[in-house]
């Protein structure tokens, strides 16, 4: 099942959630909608859902106009950020809710509903909770749960809000892989909304990432890391450096000092330098675009990370690189630093 | 060394600052339960033993008098239409206010505050200036021959005014906290707005649900300022429980009016001990649902 969604709008009073919001999904994908709170990523996928309206724009499954057809109607999986599973209803129930609502004329028997959910149970690896409340359940097996429940009616789309926002840090990273192998398995269109860029890089195969109700960049994780379109993307993520600077007719000026490094066709104008934190070459002072001093630094893994105060400018100006360990750094060490790759944004 | 010791000061420091010397809290619980005697125990005592004060002969005489038996039956009636009106209103009422936004909210909140605001006469001759002879409608229904006022529909309206905020007012906290969420979890696995209902929002609310049925029916049984003023006092046809009481102790029939008196304390008994176990319920049904 494909998705397309064009021209999407929803404003809540002057707020706008989504503005005009474009984005098609091809079938079998796994896509991640990533972005902060307020970027609009649950709005728009709970107007895929039916669950909300755009106040104008058009959204399309296979071609055909959806917005025609109410939530219940649109055969979609959906798994709420904090599971919405039924209290008063054993897990079992819980599953089985989606083949009991179904009008007479295409239910199931009930021998086939009870083989239908033990299979999904089975699929989730919960099978032995079936009679369990949800209450009685971790959050991670509500997760699996919710899933299953979502699954039971065949979605065409599955669609995760925040799957694995109210998980502890241990739990989360083993429901990430099991998601992907999971989607592997069953191959069904889905997209899934988070805010934290390494389960979206981890898990999706392709990653839309969103700002104040409009999308930035739409790529590979790969590509998004790599070749950020924009300063949003850029500082978004992964961890970068950010310096004010002045390009000046293909020169690229900090604090007033010609930086010596080219400024790749920048426009003219008071710019943005990003730097990623591993992209800094470490060498001795006076080998590099910028020269610092070594405040403070921290050994950890392979890397060393030092905070260093870059010197020339009116007010100090303190940035944190990440430097192989093969030369070891020292507090009060002059170095110079080359970035090995950078990317500057008008702005 | 002297760590310990010190923690253990403030140990000590922090008990004495949580509980009160044993002397004070006696005489604070002291205190409390002797207003409780005198001012509930020791009435509702009373009311059993004058009941009773004539032998348990003439207290089921008392009950099994014409009279007394239209008023029980008037009663139930009256409580039995109006619990089941304002179970449905209450219903709507707080599906619309939890679950939906919409302009006017918090006036229709406050809207349904109002007749716990105000005084139960003035609910009553409301519908006195509507259907009374001078009334606002009061000519029409008289040329059509149609009698509410001084009869069983302004009792029973009368009634459902009184009570109508006790479901609404059960449900609106509940619903509201448990939010929208599982409904939308329904709704997208196909199920229809009333199975929703039935299935999902319903078995979520029932404790409360009974709770306001159960202080809208105490009410309802017990009401007498609004019925008061719409009953025009018809013996054997529009009197409730409540009235008769009235009627029975200024007649002087101490017995019969405190054997009616009975039955109405028996059902505020019974209301508290009921009241008390949905308590406990809606306790358990409002346990946050993560972790």
């Amino acid at each position: 099942m494909t998705i397309e969604v064009k021209n999407i709008v929803k404003k809540y009073g002057a707020f706008a959630a989504l503005d005009n919001v474009d984005l098609k999904v091809a079938d079998g994908e796994l896509l991640a909608l990533l972005g902060p709170s307020g970027s609009g990523k649950t709005s728009l996928l709970r107007i895929i859902a039916g669950l909300d309206w755009p106040d104008s724009g058009e959204v399309s499954f296979d071609g055909e106009n959806a917005l025609v057809h109410g939530a219940g109607e649109r055969q979609v999986g959906f798994v709420f950020q904090h599971y919405a599973l039924f209290r008063h209803m054993t897990v079992f129930e819980n599953v089985a809710f989606g083949l009991r609502v179904q009008p007479r004329a295409i239910r199931k028997s009930e021998a086939s509903i009870r083989a239908r959910v033990k299979d999904l149970l089975d699929l989730v690896q919960l099978d032995w909770l079936s009679s369990r409340y949800p209450s009685q359940l971790s959050g991670g097996q509500r997760q699996r749960i919710a899933l299953a429940r979502a699954l039971a009616i065949e979605p065409r789309i599955l669609l995760l809000d925040e799957p694995f926002g109210a998980l502890d840090a241990k739990v989360r990273k083993e429901l990430r892989q099991w998601l992907r192998s999971l989607h592997h398995e069953i191959h069904v269109t889905s997209i899934f909304v988070t805010h934290d860029q390494e389960e979206a890089l981890e898990v999706a195969n392709r990653v839309v990432v969103m700002d104040k109700g409009r999308i930035e960049q739409i790529g590979s994780p790969g590509d998004v890391y790599d070749n950020p379109a924009t300063a949003f993307v850029h500082g978004f993520i992964g961890e970068s450096i950010v310096l004010p600077v002045d390009v000046r007719e293909g020169s690229v000026r900090l604090g007033g000092k010609t930086l010596n490094i080219a400024s790749d066709g920048a426009p003219s104008g008071a710019s943005k330098l990003f730097i990623r934190r591993h992209d800094m070459q470490v060498g001795p002072s006076g080998s590099g675009a910028l020269e610092g001093a070594v405040r403070h630094v921290r050994t950890f893994g392979p890397i060393q990370r030092a905070e260093v105060a870059l010197s020339g400018g009116e007010s100090e100006t303190l940035i944190e690189i990440d430097a192989p360990r093969d030369r070891p750094l020292q507090t009060g060490d002059l170095i110079g630093l080359q970035p090995r790759r950078y990317r500057i944004f008008a702005g | 060394m002297s760590m310990p010791q010190s923690q253990s000061y403030l140990y000590q420091a922090r008990d004495d600052l949580r509980t009160e010397p044993r002397l004070i809290r006696f005489l604070i619980i002291a205190i409390a339960m002797i207003f409780l005697i005198v001012f509930v125990v020791f009435p509702l005592a009373l009311v059993f033993a004058q009941a009773f004060s004539a032998g348990i002969g003439a207290y089921w005489r008392a009950l099994s008098d014409p009279e007394a038996l239209s008023a029980i039956r008037l009663t139930l009636m009256v409580a039995a239409i109006s619990v089941c009106l304002n179970l449905v209103f209450g219903l709507i009422a707080a599906w619309a206010i939890a679950k939906f936004d919409f302009r006017g909210k918090t006036f229709l909140i406050s809207l349904i505050d109002l007749p716990f605001s105000v005084s139960p006469v003035i609910s009553g001759l409301v519908f006195v200036l509507l259907f009374g002879a001078q009334g606002y409608w009061g000519p029409w229904l008289q040329s059509h021959d149609i009698h509410i006022l001084f009869a069983v529909p302004a009792i029973t309206l009368a009634t459902i005014f009184v009570t109508f905020p006790f479901v609404a007012r059960a449900l609106i906290p509940l619903m509201q906290e448990q939010g929208t969420q599982e409904e939308e979890a329904a709704i997208s696995l196909g199920a229809s707005g009333l199975q929703t209902f039935f299935r999902v929002t319903l078995p979520n609310i029932k404790w409360g649900v009974l709770y306001g049925v159960l202080l809208s029916n105490a009410r309802a049984m017990g009401e007498f300022g609004a019925v008061s003023v719409v009953s025009g006092h018809i013996r054997g046809e529009t009197n409730t429980m409540p009235l008769l009481v009235e009627i029975l102790y200024n007649e002087y029939q101490l017995v019969a009016a405190f054997a009616i008196a009975s039955l109405l304390a028996m059902l505020a008994l019974i209301t508290l001990v009921a009241k008390t176990i949905l308590e406990r319920h809606l306790d358990e049904g409002q346990r946050p649902r993560d972790h």
